[in-house]
């Protein structure tokens, strides 16, 4: 399959299609960091984490319709404007929920599985009664238009190095407010020993409640940069949670490094492949590498040696 | 302890009530189309019985039954499409006696593996097979390991997504997203007719009967006992000198056959059968299925079963928005308010009524009110 490419272009395919993956990874790595955080630490599996995302998606949508008929002199700067909306409804969301729903339900990880899809189904109808079953696509401002030549086969989309950009700062956001702020050591703390962390007086119910928000609010960031590469229908958060899931797991659930690490290998492997045969063919062979190399492996990567 | 029959008073209670619901009532009482949807609701109650089995009483989740489901009814459908796809009904095809869609797809001969549905026997036997083995190559592999509970879950769920995209994109050999259609005859039997729609309701009542026995002998043998053990205390289990990973793997095939028993049935009563029943979303409902009628009792996942769809049916014809908004309710209100489902309402507070009217009638004839028949270890799995 390779015999009709010279070294020359396969050398441009590799870097195209590496690009191309490395969009993809972003979505991964913004929706993967909010899953890690909700299911690694905490243990609930989130089946609406791709409702939430579309939600950021839809306030971005909102935000840059209303930048365009009423501040059109601003709608260069929308964006930002949006991403902190988009973080603040999904957030808020996603502590409602937690406090409706999930909080009956930290003993039985599996029923909140149950419980969450019954939850992404009511947002998936609700955004279908409120917005409209047809796919909405977001206008992006001029300055993210257009491509950087970097060599003759090689061109870069702008919108594709902001939300790369994006992601490294919100993982770099993440891991500080986790591993190095006061309020996550108390989630970890919270994470490792609940009835101890209680006992030396964290408020465990509103650190679950907090820790819950902010995975969700990440998943409305990720959201919110989706809009910029593709377009957003009630059920496109459904299309991403599998992968979402499998991106955690994969680089082992607690660990942030190691679900970055398993969103650029799965990213990179789908979008090489893709150049090489039909979309289907390379999806289907991702996923079962994955799920062989789970069964290997079944920690996943990057898992962190506790004992049982 | 108790006594190692396996039919107590309840159980046999159950499968009567049932047996004049499903025999009687319903045949006498709905039009044929009616009963054929009926029939079509039956095919998820195997699945149910199974996930009962693996779920409820295992404690193992998979998400990935509508994988087994549409095993079962591709291997029928492929039987079905050859034995549609003669010379004589094909002429008109470019290469004639080979299914349609493979004609549209510019395939000329029938696949390697498409050969051997050629014979109903080796189909029939394909149908129990080919998942329980597809079940004990993932079950080895992933209960050899402990791999279990959500990452279990989550790994079934990515084998379904996986089959589903394979389905889809190999629509040469599949039919693709439309799935096998146009089926007609079963030996020379036509299956399309009215009465041919009761006959295979009758026969696929019969089937799930045996499929209820099966799983009740489950239930009440060591086997049931030490799978409901697993699920409360996994590693006591082990102390004690069980291979757990060997319960597991059985469990699991045997609710895969159950699926795919029941794929195979819905793929004769509907006449087809597509990806949209194997992928994510309908395994998915169908563990809602066995939620709503309860996890621990098989009979309970039957009601389910019918409940839902028929809820499913009505509600989306005349209100299609409702019925998302319906049906994540229900995922939610069963597993907040009712985690042992239609069953756990029917034992925790339909039965103490009737307890108590019988004890009322005849006091002192029975100082445990019946109660020593009902299931033993069936409390809710962690409440």
């Amino acid at each position: 399959m390779f015999g009709e490419y010279s070294i020359g272009d396969l050398g441009a395919i590799f870097a195209m299609q590496g690009f191309a993956g490395l969009i993809l990874f972003s979505v991964y790595v913004l929706m993967a960091l909010g899953l890690a955080i909700i299911f690694g630490q905490m243990g609930v599996i989130n089946m609406a984490h791709g409702e939430f995302m579309i939600l950021g998606a839809y306030v971005t949508w909102m935000t840059s319709n209303f930048f365009q008929s009423y501040l059109p002199s601003l709608f260069a700067g929308y964006f930002f404007i949006a991403m902190i909306l988009a973080f603040i409804a999904s957030g808020a969301l996603g502590m409602l929920v937690e406090w409706g729903l999930i909080r009956h339900l930290y003993k039985r990880p599996l029923d909140t599985l149950l419980a969450t899809w019954g939850l992404s189904l009511i947002l998936q109808q609700a955004y279908r009664s409120i917005f409209g079953a047809r796919e909405v696509g977001v206008e992006l401002p001029q300055w993210m238009l257009g491509s950087k030549q970097v060599t003759d086969t090689i061109e870069i989309p702008i919108n594709g190095m902001f939300v790369m950009a994006l992601t490294v700062l919100i993982t770099a956001a993440v891991s500080y407010v986790l591993f190095w702020s006061r309020w996550g050591r108390q989630v970890r703390a919270v994470v490792q020993n609940r009835v101890m962390a209680g006992a030396v007086g964290i408020n465990t119910e509103k650190i679950d409640r907090y820790t819950f928000g902010l995975g969700c609010g990440i998943a409305g960031i990720a959201g919110s940069a989706f809009t910029m590469i593709g377009s957003t229908g009630p059920t496109s958060g459904q299309l991403y949670i599998v992968d979402t899931f499998l991106v955690v797991v994969f680089g082992g659930a607690a660990s942030l490094f190691g679900t970055i690490a398993s969103a650029f290998s799965i990213s990179q492997a789908q979008s090489t492949m893709e150049f090489f045969m039909s979309g289907s063919m390379a999806k289907v062979l991702t996923l079962l590498a994955i799920v062989a190399i789970l069964m290997v492996r079944p920690q996943g990567l990057f898992a962190l040696k506790v004992r049982k | 302890m108790e006594s190692p029959r396996f039919l107590s008073r309840t159980d046999l209670l159950g499968l009567a009530v049932l047996a004049v619901l499903l025999v009687v009532i319903l045949p006498l009482s709905l039009d044929v189309f009616r009963l054929n949807l009926v029939a079509k609701y039956l095919t998820y109650a195997f699945v149910a019985i199974g996930l009962v089995l693996c779920w409820g009483f295992g404690g193992i989740l998979s998400l990935g039954q509508g994988v087994f489901f549409g095993l079962g009814g591709y291997c029928m459908a492929m039987y079905l499409k050859l034995e549609a796809s003669s010379v004589e009904n094909t002429k008109i095809q470019s290469t004639p006696g080979i299914p349609d869609f493979m004609d549209w797809n510019q395939i000329t001969q029938i696949p390697w593996f498409w050969q051997p549905f050629h014979s109903l026997t080796i189909t029939v036997i394909a149908i129990l097979v080919v998942p329980a083995v597809f079940a004990f190559l993932i079950g080895a592999a992933m209960f050899k390991r402990r791999v279990g509970g959500v990452y279990f879950a989550i790994i079934t769920q990515a084998i379904a997504a996986i089959m589903t995209i394979l389905i889809i994109g190999q629509q040469g050999y599949t039919g693709g997203i439309n799935g096998i259609t146009d089926l007609r005859t079963l030996k020379g039997w036509d299956i399309r007719p009215d009465h041919a729609k009761v006959v295979l309701y009758f026969v696929e009542v019969a089937f799930l009967f045996g499929a209820i026995l099966l799983a009740l002998f489950v239930r009440h043998s060591k086997l049931g006992r030490i799978l409901v053990a697993m699920r409360e205390k996994e590693d006591r289990v082990r102390f004690s000198g069980y291979s757990v990973a060997n319960f597991k793997i059985f469990a699991f095939c045997l609710a895969a056959m159950f699926a795919a028993v029941g794929g195979a049935m819905f793929t004769l009563n509907v006449g087809f059968m597509s990806p949209s029943f194997v992928g994510i979303v309908p395994s998915i409902e169908m563990v809602i299925y066995t939620a709503v009628g309860g996890r621990l009792s098989i009979f309970g996942a039957i009601y389910g079963t019918l409940l839902v769809n028929f809820a499913k049916t009505s509600l989306s014809e005349s209100f299609p928005q409702l019925w998302l908004f319906g049906l994540g309710a229900l995922f939610i209100a069963v597993v907040l308010i009712f985690p042992n489902g239609l069953a756990g309402i029917w034992r925790d507070y339909v039965q103490p009524l009737f307890d108590k009217l019988i004890s009322k009638r005849k006091p002192g004839s029975d100082p445990t009110g019946g109660k020593s028949f009902g299931p033993v270890a069936d409390g809710a799995p962690a409440e």
